[in-house]
């Protein structure tokens, strides 16, 4: 167990040095021959110059520098509080979109006319850019009075429902038919079907897809900031970093770290939920496995 | 009054689509308290069908099903079932005597009740031991004791047994058959048990029920007037083997196959 937790790290640490190594090297490749891959003359894909690629330490260094001349912030302090706004706004959208979803999943495993009614909806509010759903709430929760934070919660949320809907779905479905039948036997109703059987077989499929929402509702969290005008999340940042990529490409490079660090600790957090959650026997583990035998028979 | 009385009981599945198919055709078969019938026949002539229908897991398309001089479906309500299948199905995220109390639970049993009744069960079966274990810590024969207790565990009138052994080695399915018997002695449930197996049709029950498939019907049905209760010398007994070759012969005309063993 500790063991491979020490080898966990080392593969997280040996991964990223490699990508450093990668980006460094690339850089140096090019500066070597002058921008284009070695002994041809075909050009780079991507210049290796400091304006599109800054060295990886100017992006580290970016962030422990001031944010803005004449304030003695730091950036990333700027950036993390930036990601703590986002993050509230991600929470709510994360928490109202896995209980929709979660909501939208019971009711298709129980009402087969839901599902075959809803599903296309479900599927169809997918493929429409939330680009465009985003000013469209504004403007809607603008005219009637309501805080902006429920259009940015909404817009984060509707990105969030989708993966907790289908794989609630799928989740409970999941028992065997025998299973079924068994409670069948003991005239158990719906409900106790449900929350006997069905829910619990869907928790292990339940995890993964808010692991998938942690991040999507991050993503909406930060594109739902930017028609709402808020200055003090991520959304905000990244769009003015943005438009200074020229002069300051390290900046945004930064603000990129501090939103992927973001949903690092969001997923890592849902993680954490997931191992209090379900119980040790049923995440089965390979070593427990070759030690109960032929428990895997049946 | 017959605990199990079956009249016309056909079962027509697709009626009327391309693909009908009659799986049963006019069984009648009466079952006393106490008995143990074994359904037998080769695949695809209905016995699980049949017993899903006395069950009420399936209606039939006409003929009419008394469990106790009720309809199957009153019956299920009453809880008058236990089932075992082929597969053990213990629920994986409950321990062993969570699970014995699954039905418990879901009729409104008080807690210490439950607990109390599982542990009996668990005696019975000789899990005792186990009951703070996960599903999959438990190998293949035990799994099946545990839902066999399950089965047992809110007393019903009638147990029904799918090939209940049908994925156990050879070994501990003998062991699982005598210990079947002693539970059987022990609690006077009237058990219906499909088998694809001769030698565990005959040893188990006090009555055979042949069966030929396309459409399902009852060919035979024989008696098994071996002594009760039955041994391990019972499979050595002369009369054993004579039984054992009566329904294998009965099960010959049936199709000129051997059932799959």
């Amino acid at each position: 167990m500790r063991n491979r937790r020490v080898r966990t790290v080392f593969s997280f640490v040996g991964i990223l040095a490699t990508l450093v190594l990668l980006w460094e090297g690339y850089k140096a490749m090019g500066a070597a021959t002058g921008g284009t891959w070695p002994f041809t003359d075909v050009e780079l894909p991507i210049r290796t110059n400091e304006r599109s690629m800054p060295h990886v330490w100017d992006i580290v260094s970016t962030l422990f520098s001031e944010a803005q001349r004449g304030r003695d912030e730091l950036l990333v302090t700027v950036l993390l509080k930036a990601a703590l706004f986002t993050f509230r706004s991600a929470l709510i959208g994360f928490t109202v979109g896995s209980l929709v979803g979660f909501g939208l999943g019971v009711l298709f495993v129980r009402s087969g006319l839901a599902e075959r009614g809803l599903m296309p909806y479900v599927v169809a509010s997918q493929t429409v850019p939330v680009l465009a759903i985003a000013p469209i709430l504004v403007v809607w929760s603008g005219r009637l009075d309501l805080p902006i934070w429920v259009p940015v919660g909404a817009i984060s949320a509707y990105l969030a429902f989708y993966p907790v809907a289908i794989s609630t779905l799928r989740g409970l479905r999941s028992p065997e038919a025998t299973s079924s039948e068994l409670m069948r036997s003991y005239a158990a109703t719906p409900n106790q079907v449900l929350f006997k059987l069905q829910i619990p077989a869907a928790m292990p499929y339940l995890f993964p897809a808010l692991k998938v929402a942690a991040t999507a509702s991050i993503i909406g969290a930060i594109v739902g900031e930017l028609p709402a005008g808020i200055r003090e999340g991520l959304g905000r940042a990244i769009l003015s970093f943005a438009s200074s990529f020229s002069s300051a490409p390290e900046k945004l490079f930064a603000s990129v770290l501090v939103a992927s660090l973001l949903g690092i600790v969001f997923v890592a957090l849902v993680t954490l939920v997931e191992r209090l959650t379900i119980p040790a026997g049923n995440r089965l583990d390979p070593n427990e496995l070759a030690m109960a035998g032929q428990g895997g028979a049946a | 009054m017959n605990t199990l009385e079956l009249t016309g009981i056909t079962m027509v599945f697709n009626q009327g689509g391309a693909n009908e198919v009659t799986a049963l055709d006019g069984i009648d078969l009466s079952v006393a308290p106490g008995e143990f019938i074994s359904l037998i026949g080769p695949s695809g002539c209905g016995k699980s069908t049949l017993l899903r229908l006395v069950g009420d897991l399936l209606s039939p398309t006409s003929g009419t099903a008394q469990v106790n001089s009720k309809t199957p479906h009153q019956a299920r309500l009453d809880r008058d079932y236990g089932m075992v299948f082929q597969s053990a199905t213990l629920l994986e995220w409950r321990r062993i005597a969570e699970n014995v109390e699954l039905p418990l639970e879901v009729m409104g049993v008080a807690k210490a009740q439950r607990e109390a009744t599982a542990r009996e069960m668990l005696e019975l079966v000789q899990l005792e031991k186990f009951s703070d274990h996960y599903p999959w810590q438990l190998s293949g024969g035990m799994q099946q004791r545990v839902a066999i207790a399950r089965a047992l565990s809110f007393k019903p009138s009638i147990l029904l047994m799918d090939e209940p052994f049908g994925a156990l080695d050879e070994m501990t399915r003998e062991r699982m058959q005598m210990e079947l018997l002693r539970i059987w002695e022990e609690t006077n449930t009237t058990i219906v048990f499909v088998t694809h197996s001769i030698p565990e049709a005959v040893f188990l029950s006090t009555r055979v029920v042949v069966m030929s498939p396309r459409p399902g019907q009852i060919s035979d049905v024989i008696d098994i007037d071996l002594p009760q209760p039955r041994v391990f010398e019972t499979r050595e007994d002369t009369r054993f083997f004579e039984l054992l070759t009566k329904v294998r012969e009965s099960l010959r005309k049936v199709e000129g196959e051997e059932p799959g063993a």
